[in-house]
């Protein structure tokens, strides 16, 4: 899932300066999952931020209101009478539904509430961890498992640099070499043969905006023009 | 005097600067960029090195920058973001300095996609603007970006690009005031067809006060042949070749084609000449070099000043 991290108060602050009517719309996806921007999130900002304002006798009035999943248009669709009193909006989704938030609605200014950092995993309750850069060419088939160019900091694809001590990278012992992760996976499953090959220089696919449109709708999308 | 490159000289001694431009070679040869630059002899201030140009690779834009110096001409060393972050960037430009490299350009550069390695990783860890404060902070301020001190700064007259016909129109100038307030010494236009938007926006430029900031030189490339104006008008990305150009070359004989697009150039370096705002004129003769003595002695512009 995509994980993001709610920004620093003050800076939401400094984003709402002058405007004083605000709908905070939080997103019950990814970023509730990661207790960044859910329902509680959004009560939970909307709180402070009140409060602070009260404190420093600045006149906001900050709303709330969560919809299933902003990189939806049915799910936004809720919100279209909803936003209409508003001067502005605070988005708690990731990039791409704060995007898509702004995108309905071109006249609102909308604003982010949180930071997406990145796609991983729930390890353990408030600790989460990245696994993929969605480069749109995927070696974990020969990498066991473990992605080289999301684990490995120089994202290298033939083996680790000279730089792994103990297991862990070179930029920090408290992030383990990935290479050394895939050399012990695929030695234990006889598969070391895989990563004794070359890997060419790799035809980047996430250089431009991705679109996939699939197979079976293309003549739905392409009929219309 | 920032760097004290003949550029700047010419352009700070009040003089109509001329530039031209030459593309290094797909080679490790020398040869060839000692024989496009005796076409240049005498006839231009500076000349622009390529830095990859259209994403295709070329010998580094540095070292073919000092070969022209060991020539006895003055290069212009273009420097593009998206091959190189910011430790290659400084240490390039300090590398630079040190062989004699007196101007540089900061650009963007275009996406690889239009090259021949399509499917590279782009870099642009900066982009043209932070480009253009970094060479300045480290000539002016003496320190790297990250404001460490360095020993000794590089001499560098620091120019940039605009395109008045990329869109949003009404952006453009106020990009090239972002330029000029990031540090932008001189600035080198895309190639000028639509002489109206040209007009319009050097008069927005004149309005906001930024040509009293900036050397502002005209950029123009001599069609070759109507096939080369049609293609240009189709396909090259920011390009605006009005219909007025393909009809001047419509109405000659094919043979006749290159004269006129050369004619037609000389006539916009004319008004270029006259208008206010206008420093100079870059003259991208693209694979062209050897026409070049030809365009500048017809466009009247020689001999070039000594400074």
């Amino acid at each position: 899932m995509v994980i993001a991290d709610i920004k620093p108060l003050e800076e939401i602050k400094g984003m709402l300066k002058g405007y004083e009517r605000v709908l905070n719309v939080g997103c019950g996806g990814c970023v509730a999952v990661c207790l960044a921007g859910g329902q509680k999130e959004v009560d939970n900002v909307n709180t402070r931020l009140a409060l602070s304002c009260k404190t420093e006798s600045v006149i906001l009035q900050i709303d709330g209101f969560t919809v299933e999943r902003q990189c939806e248009v049915p799910f936004l669709a809720e919100l279209d009478q909803m936003v209409k009193p508003y001067q502005a909006l605070l988005s708690m989704a990731c990039g791409a539904g704060i995007q898509f938030l702004a995108e309905r609605y071109p006249d609102k200014p909308v604003f982010p509430a949180v930071n997406s950092t990145f796609v991983g995993v729930n390890r353990d309750i408030g600790w989460y961890e990245e696994r993929c850069k969605c480069c749109g060419d995927c070696v974990l088939g020969i990498t066991g498992g473990i992605c080289p160019v999301t684990m490995c900091a120089k994202g290298l694809f033939n083996g680790p640099c000279g730089g792994p001590k103990d297991g862990h990278c070179e930029v920090s012992k408290d992030i383990p070499c990935a290479w050394v992760n895939i050399y012990d996976r695929l030695k234990g499953q006889g598969r070391l043969d895989t990563i004794h090959k070359i890997y060419a220089p790799r035809e980047w696919q996430d250089q431009v905006q991705g679109s996939i449109v699939l197979e079976a709708y293309r003549d739905r999308y392409t009929k219309q023009s | 005097m920032k760097a004290g490159s003949n550029l700047e000289k010419v352009l700070s001694a009040g003089k109509f600067a001329v530039t031209g431009e030459l593309g290094p070679p797909r080679g490790a040869d020398a040869e060839v960029i000692k024989e496009k630059a005796h076409h240049f002899k005498g006839i231009v201030d500076a000349i622009n090195i390529t830095d990859n140009q259209t994403a295709v690779v070329r010998m580094a834009s540095w070292a073919a920058s000092t070969l022209l110096i060991q020539e006895g001409l003055e290069p212009n060393y273009q420097m593009v973001c998206r091959d190189r972050n910011r430790i290659a960037m400084q240490s390039d430009i300090l590398g630079a300095s040190v062989m004699g490299i007196r101007n540089m350009l900061c650009l963007s550069g275009d996406h690889q996609i239009f090259g021949d390695h399509p499917k590279s990783k782009k870099v642009f860890d900066i982009d043209s603007i932070q480009l253009i404060g970094m060479v300045r902070k480290m000539r002016d301020e003496k320190t790297f970006l990250n404001g460490e001190a360095l020993t000794k700064p590089p001499q560098m007259f620091i120019g940039a690009a605009e395109n008045p016909f990329g869109e949003p129109y009404e952006f453009r100038v106020h990009r090239l005031a972002k330029k000029i307030e990031a540090g932008a010494d001189f600035i080198q236009t895309q190639c000028i067809y639509n002489m109206d938007r040209f007009r319009e926006w050097i008069r927005q430029a004149n309005d906001m006060g930024l040509t009293e900031k900036v050397y502002i030189l005209a950029g123009v490339t001599p069609m070759k042949a109507l096939g080369m104006a049609r293609y240009m008008q189709k396909n090259v990305p920011g390009m605006d070749v009005p219909d007025w150009v393909i009809k001047r070359l419509e109405g000659v004989e094919k043979k006749q084609q290159a004269a006129e697009g050369i004619a037609i150039c000389c006539e916009q370096i004319e008004e270029f000449k006259a208008m206010k705002g206008v420093a100079g004129v870059h003259i991208m003769a693209i694979e062209w070099e050897h026409r070049m003595p030809e365009i500048v002695e017809k466009a009247k512009l020689l001999p070039r000043p000594m400074v």
